[in-house]
């Protein structure tokens, strides 16, 4: 059967088995016995591209795409410049792989070194790898670098981080020889007592978010400094979309910042890919994880990309490598590249802007509601904790059979939470949607 | 070419966002804001465009040129696939784990759950988690489930055996887990040293890791009896799937001894590979590791008869990675599994292992072939012979760029000196093949009668070769300014 996917006829596949030496492609596979072989393989029948595609269709129509997400905790629904589906969409681009041949793979190579060279300045710092995973994996990646480059084993983390990433990095870590505290929040912050009584010459990193699962933004300028003065280092998570407005990983004082990359032109696609990110001062670059594109020049003397210091990764160092990540996310942090090149300097800060305006407006208009209060400790960029006079599952159902996604309940992830929920809201969320949320919270409250 | 950074004119602008319709709220207390943009680069969406275009053109891949990179599988990826996954674009993953969410995304659960099943019958496992990003993710994610196996029967290990053919990935992954590695060496027929395993196994060994048909492209003819072996010291068989396009339908690593397995959606299921990523790696194991698998998962509900998503459970690793798994590249993978169908796959296969048989033959007489066997989906030979004349395997390669063709993966597997591993995949024509077999052959005979020539190759790329050195002492990883 000759197929548009394995193109032989039933006459090349002769002449092939001739020139072989072999009677027919079932010879081929003589080298395994025969009580080896599949006894079942229970696979439907094939069918073309175009019941395919309706099969598919099918499924998506299963799905509500028609809701006013007003959820982020890690992912978020950001506008995506026509022009990034495009260019990401270029089959040079998706069907190449890992740039192992440097003169071939350019294109490759030279965006991911650009990719580099934006996250190193959205962050400040001076160092970043080539892309991560995920955002939760990044965490996990950062403190694994951390406790590489102080080579001490106990790890602090604020309890105001992502829980999600949380739970990777517990999961990363679970048969290392590694203390993780976790520092209880205190008011949707970092718990500075705690930090201030678990802080010792044992800590290779505390680590942080921010804005954190609250939507609460600190400043952790001071706590930098007091980790730095007992040898550990600073490592942040931060959304990247918020550093169009927030001081940079470097401005506070971190010595590593991650992060994950969805929100930079990569859709929500129902948790992924999106990219992980990290960034490093350069001391570090020796304990980064994953691939690392230099730059260099050829013979000729011109200049050129390739990745570099491979000495550190898993197929040279095998089991002494920084880490075993081989395949990362390649194309989605191309993706992240042409987001941030079509908003560019000034368009990341309007962007920026946008969604702290949109947030701040909704912020007070649900905290006008009677019995709804707004958690105050901190300020926040587009996401916010609220306090609601029921349980937050059960106004969060009741709005979700409206179409709205009005938050993320908090009960799931902290004890006695389960009256708050974090509202987040995008430039992608008109003024009406939100005056709608706010109707429909209100109405709902009644109920 | 400039760079994206050097093009940049200050005020322009790549994309204009919609209007605020909402006040300007009060400022953030300065000590929160950052004191000056980030120097990100200012160009109109033409010279964007342009520039993204122009680097495009800078690139090999498979839609452009035969890319026959070994461990890869760069097989064809139908453009049916790309319109699939963008249907799914606008769903957001916590949405599934809110009170009545779950109703909202029946169809990306059902997916994920027959994605699971399917993947579970072509390996021979009982249950797969699609949780894991990539394969190297996936081997991690194994190594948890097997140390969490251990731990609850209280079982005292220490190390992971790996043989010296394996990807670097397998020893990487163990140790990220804690494990200590024992390397086996390959013995003279091509597969691990069976004496050598036999002596180094014992009650301490937590797993082993074996790629099968092995990174050499053999297929190991005594896999059950070393399962049996390891399965008499308690250690678990760890199945790395980089190699499932040889044998779909042929043989289920389940079925042969192997308790965990990671396949890689990007090379089997003909998900385009990205210039490095996204790739996917989902995990199969069987009954006995079930209860440790990843959260979240999905779990059909028989009351409602709908799917649900299921958070925690006592003896669950956790997380490994942030929700559901790469789910884009999994649609992808979907879609290409029921459009081939049960025929289809197989004949992925037997058509894999038909072209790499194909041009091992019409090769071995120019090339070195260490291992000479038949093979499965990959052929590995040595740049030996040529190496006399002073010519090595990677001068083949950068003859084989200036000829249009993406080389080989070489210097892999380490165990054979100047390897030159060959994997061309079912997709490719006899035309090409035969095009692709032409133009080794003119690598060999330029060996022989020009080997001098290779030193300036390739000449016609945008850059020579590359100085490494200089990049790495260097280190200049972005651009400052």
């Amino acid at each position: 059967m000759t197929s548009h996917y394995c193109p032989h006829t039933p006459q090349e596949i002769r002449e092939m088995l001739d020139a072989i030496g072999v009677a027919s492609i079932e010879e081929l596979f003589a080298p395994i016995p025969a009580e080896l072989r599949a006894k079942t393989f229970n696979l439907p029948a094939g069918m073309s591209e175009f019941e395919t595609l309706a099969r598919m269709q099918q499924l998506a129509a299963d799905n509500c795409s028609q809701l006013s997400l007003f959820i982020g905790g890690g992912f978020y629904d950001h506008l995506i410049p026509a022009a990034v589906d495009h260019l990401a969409g270029r089959a040079e681009f998706y069907t190449a792989y890992t740039p192992y041949q440097p003169e071939c793979s350019q294109g490759t190579l030279q965006a991911l070194f650009e990719y580099q060279t934006a996250i190193c300045r959205l962050t400040g710092l001076e160092v970043s790898n080539a892309s991560l995973y995920d955002g939760a994996t990044a965490v996990a990646e950062g403190a694994l670098m951390a406790l590489r480059a102080t080579n001490r084993n106990r790890l602090l983390v604020d309890g105001c981080i992502n829980p999600a990433s949380r739970q990777v990095l517990k999961t990363y870590l679970s048969n290392l020889d590694v203390e993780i505290v976790e520092l209880p929040p205190l008011d949707g912050l970092l718990n500075r007592p705690a930090l201030a009584q678990e802080l010792d010459d044992r800590v290779a990193a505390l680590l942080v978010q921010y804005p954190n699962i609250f939507g609460c933004v600190e400043d952790f300028s001071p706590v930098a400094e007091q980790v730095h003065a007992a040898g550990g280092l600073l490592v942040t998570a931060v959304y990247p979309v918020a550093l169009g407005m927030l001081k940079s990983p470097a401005e506070i004082g971190a010595d590593i910042a991650v992060g994950d990359g969805q929100s930079l032109g990569n859709p929500l696609s129902f948790g992924g890919p999106s990219f992980g990110f990290i960034a490093a001062k350069k001391a570090y670059i020796r304990n980064m994880p994953g691939r690392i594109v230099g730059e260099t020049v050829d013979k000729n003397g011109q200049r050129g990309f390739v990745l570099t210091l491979q000495a550190r990764e898993q197929h040279i160092k095998r089991h002494k490598a920084t880490s075993n990540i081989c395949s990362n996310q390649s194309l989605c942090a191309l993706r992240g590249l042409i987001f941030l090149s079509a908003l560019g300097r000034e368009g990341l800060t309007e962007l920026a802007q946008l969604n702290y305006d949109k947030a701040q407006y909704a912020k007070a208009s649900l905290a006008a509601i009677p019995g709804v209060t707004v958690l105050q400790s901190a300020p926040s960029f587009n996401e916010f904790t609220v306090s609601l006079p029921k349980s937050a599952d059960q106004v969060v159902g009741a709005l979700l059979a409206k179409g709205i996604v009005a938050g993320l309940p908090l009960g799931q992830y902290f004890e006695g939470s389960e009256n708050l929920m974090v509202v987040t809201v995008t430039e992608k969320r008109s003024r009406k949607e939100i005056d709608l949320l706010v109707r429909e919270l209100e109405v709902a409250l009644c109920n | 070419m400039q760079l994206i950074f050097e093009q940049s004119v200050p005020g322009r602008k790549g994309v204009m966002l919609p209007a605020s319709d909402v006040p300007r709220a009060a400022a953030l207390p300065e000590g929160l804001r950052r004191a000056e943009p980030a120097a990100l680069p200012e160009l109109s969406e033409l010279d964007l465009v342009r520039h993204f275009t122009n680097l495009s053109r800078r690139n090999f891949s498979v839609d452009t040129h035969f890319y026959p990179l070994g461990s890869c599988t760069m097989k064809y990826n139908a453009k049916v696939l790309e319109n699939a996954a963008n249907l799914f674009a606008p769903l957001h993953p916590l949405t599934a784990l809110l009170p009545g969410g779950s109703d909202l995304c029946q169809g990306a659960l059902g997916m994920l759950y027959d994605l699971a099943q399917m993947l579970a019958d072509i390996t021979g496992m009982d249950e797969v988690t699609a949780q894991p990003l990539a394969g190297a993710h996936g081997e991690m994610t194994g190594m948890l489930l097997i140390a969490a196996y251990h731990k609850a029967k209280g079982n005292q290990k220490k190390y992971v055996v790996v043989p010296d053919s394996s990807h670097g990935t397998n020893p990487a992954s163990a140790a990220m887990v804690g494990y200590e590695i024992i390397t086996i060496p390959t013995a003279p027929y091509g597969d691990m040293d069976m004496e050598l395993f036999k002596q180094a196994m014992n009650s301490e060994v937590a797993a082993v890791m074996m790629t099968c048909p092995n990174t050499l492209g053999l297929f190991n003819p005594h896999i059950k009896e070393i399962a049996d072996i390891a399965h008499s010291h308690d250690a678990l068989m760890y199945y790395d799937g980089a190699n499932l396009n040889a044998i779909m339908g042929k043989v289920r690593p389940g079925d042969v001894g192997f308790d965990v397995i990671h396949v890689n959606l990007h090379k089997t299921f003909g998900t385009p590979h990205g210039g490095g990523g996204p790739g996917s790696g989902p995990v199969g194991v069987k009954k006995a590791l079930v209860p440790f698998l990843p959260m979240p998962c999905i779990v059909h509900d028989d009351d409602s008869g709908q799917l649900r998503v299921q958070t925690d459970s006592p003896q669950s690793i956790g997380r490994t990675a942030n929700f559901f798994g790469n789910f884009g590249v999994m649609v992808k993978a979907y879609a290409y599994m029921i459009m081939l169908g049960r025929e289809g796959l197989i004949q992925v296969s037997e058509q894999a292992v038909l072209n790499a048989n194909y041009i091992k033959e019409k090769l071995k007489g120019y090339f070195e072939l260490p291992y000479d066997q038949t093979c499965m989906h990959e052929a590995v030979f040595s740049a030996s012979r040529q190496l006399e004349h002073g010519v090595h395997a990677i001068d083949i390669a950068k003859f084989l760029i200036d000829k249009g063709y993406h080389p080989p993966t070489v210097y892999f597997p380490l165990i054979v000196k100047e390897a030159i591993m060959i994997e061309p995949t079912e997709t490719e024509s006899k035309q090409t093949l035969d095009a692709f077999i032409e133009i080794m052959i003119e690598a060999a005979q330029l060996a022989e009668s020009d080997p001098a020539a290779f030193a300036a190759m390739p000449v016609s790329m945008p850059v020579t070769r590359l100085d490494e050195t200089k990049a790495a002492r260097e280190q200049n990883v972005c651009c400052v300014g």
